[in-house]
């Protein structure tokens, strides 16, 4: 071959295949999860459709997914970054027992007692992002030990403290009025009561992808989880991004957990703990790569709101809510089973594209 | 007469009592491509390591554009304009094209607060750029991972080229590819050279390098078998230089006897 047809102009079928608007839609990250949702939305609608089809239906629906819904937003922040937190689920107990502690013990505005709170789980986020950083040990691991620290903590503090593992008559605090007003109101719309957790979620989500999608550090977010070498040598630096993502969930986790203590006047010493993993499985469930680098905050969303429906669905149909967990169990494995199908339809139609393009080359 | 752009003279590199490089000097030109031949441990990963900053040489001098520098880092590399694309080409499968470009370096738009990526701009950006570089991309979203080898090299070189290099060093670039796919990168390696960029082209394949190169410089276990422009040598001269003949005539023989020996063997 000359070095003149090495010049020559590129020819215009040197490119990938057209790919179709319906299979270009099973490219996107959500849309396992968003047949999942119809799947068990129609499924609950057929068996309870007095209850389900009304806008109190829908209320109870959203208020059930709502925390649920903020803190998977965070989780699948840090899980596209390629990390996991275990710790974020006895994170929101921590945080409402601190709050809840300092405001009834020493008398401070609840507000203040919240402040500190804040400030102490952003310390708590960063230092599991420190040392995931710093070690290079698994995050799995590192915030399991955060997480049972915590979980000690929880319970001994609070005996120590209140003699009983229970912080209660936080709505005598000063502020707790306005900080119910702000973390956890209810209004009425439609004629039904909503709840702000429900504004919360909608916003943080919006803000979230907004990042996530348009932003610099959103880009790095990807980039940190997708391969963090690559991330580094383009100059991206993946050490902070993946600390001010742990300290994400973690004012994630505060958040919901100043939402537990107002709505509840109280806080539990158990509170949160176990939640971690539904954290994870609604993230998991919305279409988000458990290794990282790959999902989507609205797909958590979608996640999360699987589980408010099931959570709701099983209430309103008058079955055992004994089951609840299993039933947990098992749409999750039918939830990743239909994600990992699209997956591979959306990544069989670019190899298949990317095969004929290559044949087609090939016998140029 | 042009100046060389980059220029080491009597590197030397140690590790520890190990000599993986000794007395070699390199002079890329602005306009050229200088091609860095050798086999599998010959010291051509060792020489573009010093010459993009990852270690620094135990003796020898390092100049560009004339001044002698010392590099402690690739990023100091990299701001001077000495661009280095390595095999895995630091490109993230999973991210669309457009991010992967301009991924550490991301065009920005918006007051303070409310900055946000300039998305119209990276991709219209990221399809002119290919376009120059003779590849036609209708989808600035598609994933990385779907592209082939040959186009992932060459969004690689675009970036290093988009963000101001000045010397290229491309480091078996070829390597991992079919004929094409590798005609599709030389073509990119001469497109790289006519924006007057000093490229400098790693490789063990001499087919690859003769057509593209205006210098050649073979490295051997270490030293410098010689430098040569592409009027002093000829190809059959260089696959010669750059094989050793003592050793393949011994191969040769060693391979012919043990057929002979499979043929006649009772086992």
């Amino acid at each position: 071959m000359a070095i003149e047809s090495w010049q020559r102009a590129p020819r215009a079928d040197e490119r990938i295949v057209r790919i179709g608007t319906v299979r270009g839609l099973f490219r996107r990250v959500e849309v396992g999860a968003l047949i999942g949702a119809v799947v068990i939305w129609v499924f609950f609608a057929l068996i309870t459709p007095t209850h389900w089809l009304t806008i109190l239906g829908v209320s109870r629906i959203l208020d059930s997914a709502s925390t649920l819904g903020i803190m998977a937003v965070a989780v699948a922040l840090l899980m596209i970054g390629g990390e996991f937190d275990l710790s974020t689920g006895v994170m929101t107990g921590t945080s409402g027992l601190i709050a809840g502690m300092l405001a009834t013990q020493l008398g401070i505005s609840l507000w203040a007692a919240m402040l500190i709170s804040l400030g102490f789980a952003l310390l708590v986020g960063y230092f599991n992002g420190w040392m995931v950083v710093k070690t290079r040990l698994p995050s799995f691991i590192v915030t399991l030990a955060t997480f049972f620290v915590l979980r000690g903590a929880n319970v001994g503090v609070t005996r120590l403290v209140t003699a009983r593992v229970l912080v209660s008559n936080i709505d005598q605090t000063i502020g707790f009025a306005t900080a119910r007003a702000f973390f956890d109101l209810e209004f009425p719309l439609f004629g039904v009561s909503f709840r702000t957790s429900t504004i919360w979620w909608i916003a943080i989500a919006l803000i979230a992808t907004w990042v996530l999608q348009r932003t610099r550090f959103g880009n790095w977010i990807f980039a940190a989880g997708g391969d963090a070498n690559a991330a580094r040598n383009s100059g991206v630096p993946v050490e902070r991004v993946k600390i001010v993502l742990f300290m994400t969930t973690a004012a994630a986790a505060w958040l919901v957990g100043m939402m537990s203590i107002v709505r509840l006047r109280s806080a539990v010493a158990s509170e949160g703990i176990g939640q971690e993993f539904i954290y994870i499985i609604a993230v998991v469930t919305g279409g988000n790569l458990l290794t990282g680098g790959y999902g989507s905050v609205v797909g958590a969303c979608i996640g999360a709101l699987i589980f408010g429906m099931a959570r709701v669905g099983i209430v309103f149909a008058g079955w055992d809510t004994d089951w609840f967990y299993s039933f947990l169990g098992i749409m999750l494995l039918v939830a990743v089973l239909v994600n990992d199908y699209t997956r591979r339809r959306a990544e069989a139609i670019s190899v298949a594209a990317a095969k004929a393009r290559t044949e087609e080359e090939e016998t140029l | 007469m042009v100046e060389p752009i980059l220029e080491v003279r009597n590197i030397t590199k140690l590790f520890g009592s190990v000599i993986a490089l000794s007395n070699v000097s390199v002079k890329v030109y602005p306009g050229e491509v200088t091609c860095l031949l050798g086999d599998n441990g010959a010291g051509k990963s060792t020489l573009i390591k010093i010459l993009s900053g990852v270690y620094p040489p135990t003796e020898g001098e390092y100049y560009f554009e004339g001044r002698p520098i010392v590099l402690r880092s690739p990023r100091e590399a990299r701001a001077l304009g000495i661009a280095t694309v390595y095999q895995d080409l630091s490109l993230l499968p999973l991210m669309p094209i457009w991010r992967n470009f301009f991924l550490g370096a991301e065009p920005e738009k918006g007051r303070n607060g409310f900055r946000r990526l300039d998305v119209e701009f990276a991709k219209r950006t990221v399809r002119q750029e290919l376009a120059q570089m003779g590849i036609d991309i209708r989808d600035p979203d598609q994933p990385v991972g779907t592209m082939s080898g040959g186009e992932r090299q060459s969004i690689a070189i675009a970036r290093a080229v988009y963000f101001g290099a000045k010397v290229l060093i491309l480091d078996e670039p070829t390597a991992a590819l079919g004929v094409k796919q590798a005609a599709l990168v030389l073509r990119h390696i001469v497109q790289a050279k006519m924006r007057n960029l000093g490229v400098i082209f790693i490789t063990h394949n001499p087919q690859h390098a003769y057509p593209v190169g205006d210098r050649f410089i073979i490295l051997k276990r270490g030293r410098m078998l010689g430098a040569w422009t592409k009027a002093e040598l000829s190809r059959e001269e260089m696959i010669r230089s750059m094989s050793d003949a003592e050793e393949l005539e011994a191969l040769e023989s060693e391979l012919g006897q043990l057929g002979q020996r499979n043929a006649a063997g009772p086992n």
